[in-house]
């Protein structure tokens, strides 16, 4: 335990002088079968969180009345947590198809950022090798690329082989979910509706790149705070992430 | 049970199906403006602090929702990744916390 936390660490020391925390000029991004097993194997921890939230999916989508086979179907091809659970919660008999697709919609345009965000790397990719990743694109194997990424790795492939796990687990656990169904009960004494949370403070630890980072930081909190508070919907992760990236725009000498 | 479980309404099917389209425009759609536009040094410092921006967006609303317990819970989670770096290790440990100061608070 010792000696793998003294890795952990010097490892992230590594990654904080890497060349590629300036940014990514001059380096050469790869698309190997390498960075396909990188990012599935550094995921596979996470992706146990991922499968712990499908679990609640799952359960959430037996509920209302989906099979396992329909549940499966909008984990295997929507690849979105939050805008399926959002989704389960607005279904009813009738379906509201123009409700639930708006959410859909509203909920997932921060991928539009996260993907752009990607683009000093991904724009050496091809167009298959980099749209074809995008569609695997979730929150924790976007993170965990990022990261990658930016210690200059330089491995293109990382997240397709990173979203290939978060696809496994979350399509397996929201199948579980659905078959246990009414055994589990109310996922929230076992602190499932945890997990979430639980994820993005581990990533913002690793996020965080001391001082610097306060202002933007402390903008996206502001503005994502006053907008959940006013606006209805998930708006506020557009409007926090949008108003950060405008103050560093401003900063910028 | 096992013949409710394979079911597939067409409709639900489809909803599913549109959904999926949606969400697959927003995956591809930020790459594909800026692999059409010309990103100024700037822009590429707005772009640089979004990763980071993004997840304290979703975080503060989501724990600013929660109580005391949340609170706690992340505040360990917070402590367990700094000091272990293990992402593992502090998600089971913020699990058992949150699980645990439910119950005591």
């Amino acid at each position: 335990m010792r000696g793998n936390e003294a890795d952990e660490r010097a490892d992230r020391e590594a990654t904080a002088d890497g060349p590629g925390d300036d940014g990514p000029d001059g380096e050469s991004v790869s698309f190997s079968r390498r960075g396909v097993r990188a990012g599935f194997l550094t995921t596979i921890p996470i992706a146990f969180g991922v499968a712990g939230y499908g679990i609640a999916f799952g359960v959430l989508a037996d509920q209302v009345g989906l099979s396992a086979a329909e549940a499966a179907l909008m984990s295997a091809t929507v690849i979105a947590g939050a805008s399926q659970i959002v989704a389960v919660e607005l279904w009813a008999e009738p379906i509201p198809v123009a409700t639930i697709l708006l959410a859909t919609a509203a909920i997932n345009l921060r991928y539009s950022l996260m993907g752009a965000a990607l683009q000093p790397w991904f724009g050496q990719l091809s167009a298959k090798q980099a749209y074809g990743s995008l569609f695997l694109m979730a929150d924790e194997n976007w993170a965990l690329t990022m990261r990658d990424l930016r210690s200059g790795s330089g491995r293109g492939a990382f997240l397709l082989g990173s979203g290939i796990a978060v696809w496994t687990f979350w399509v397996g656990s929201t199948v579980l979910g659905t078959l246990a169904g009414g055994a589990i009960g109310d996922p929230a004494s076992y602190g499932i509706d945890f997990v979430l949370a639980a994820v993005f403070v581990a990533l913002a630890v690793e996020l965080w790149e001391g001082a610097a980072t306060l202002v933007p930081w402390g903008v996206a909190l502001g503005t994502a705070l006053v907008t959940a508070h006013l606006v209805p919907g998930q708006w506020y992760i557009l409007v926090g992430g949008f108003a950060a990236a405008a103050i560093e725009v401003a900063r910028h000498d | 049970m096992t013949e409710g479980a394979l079911s597939l309404d067409p409709l639900v099917v489809g909803v599913i199906l549109a959904m999926a389209l949606v969400t697959a425009l927003t995956k591809v759609g930020g790459l594909w403006l800026l692999s059409r536009i010309e990103v100024s040094e700037r822009a590429e410092a707005g772009l640089s602090v979004l990763p980071g921006a993004i997840v304290i967006a979703i975080l503060g609303p989501e724990l600013a929702d929660g109580g005391p317990a949340e609170w706690g819970a992340a505040g360990v989670v917070l402590l367990v990744t700094w000091r272990t770096g293990s992402i593992l290790a502090a998600l089971c440990a913020g699990i058992a916390a949150v699980v645990l100061l439910r119950g005591l608070l």
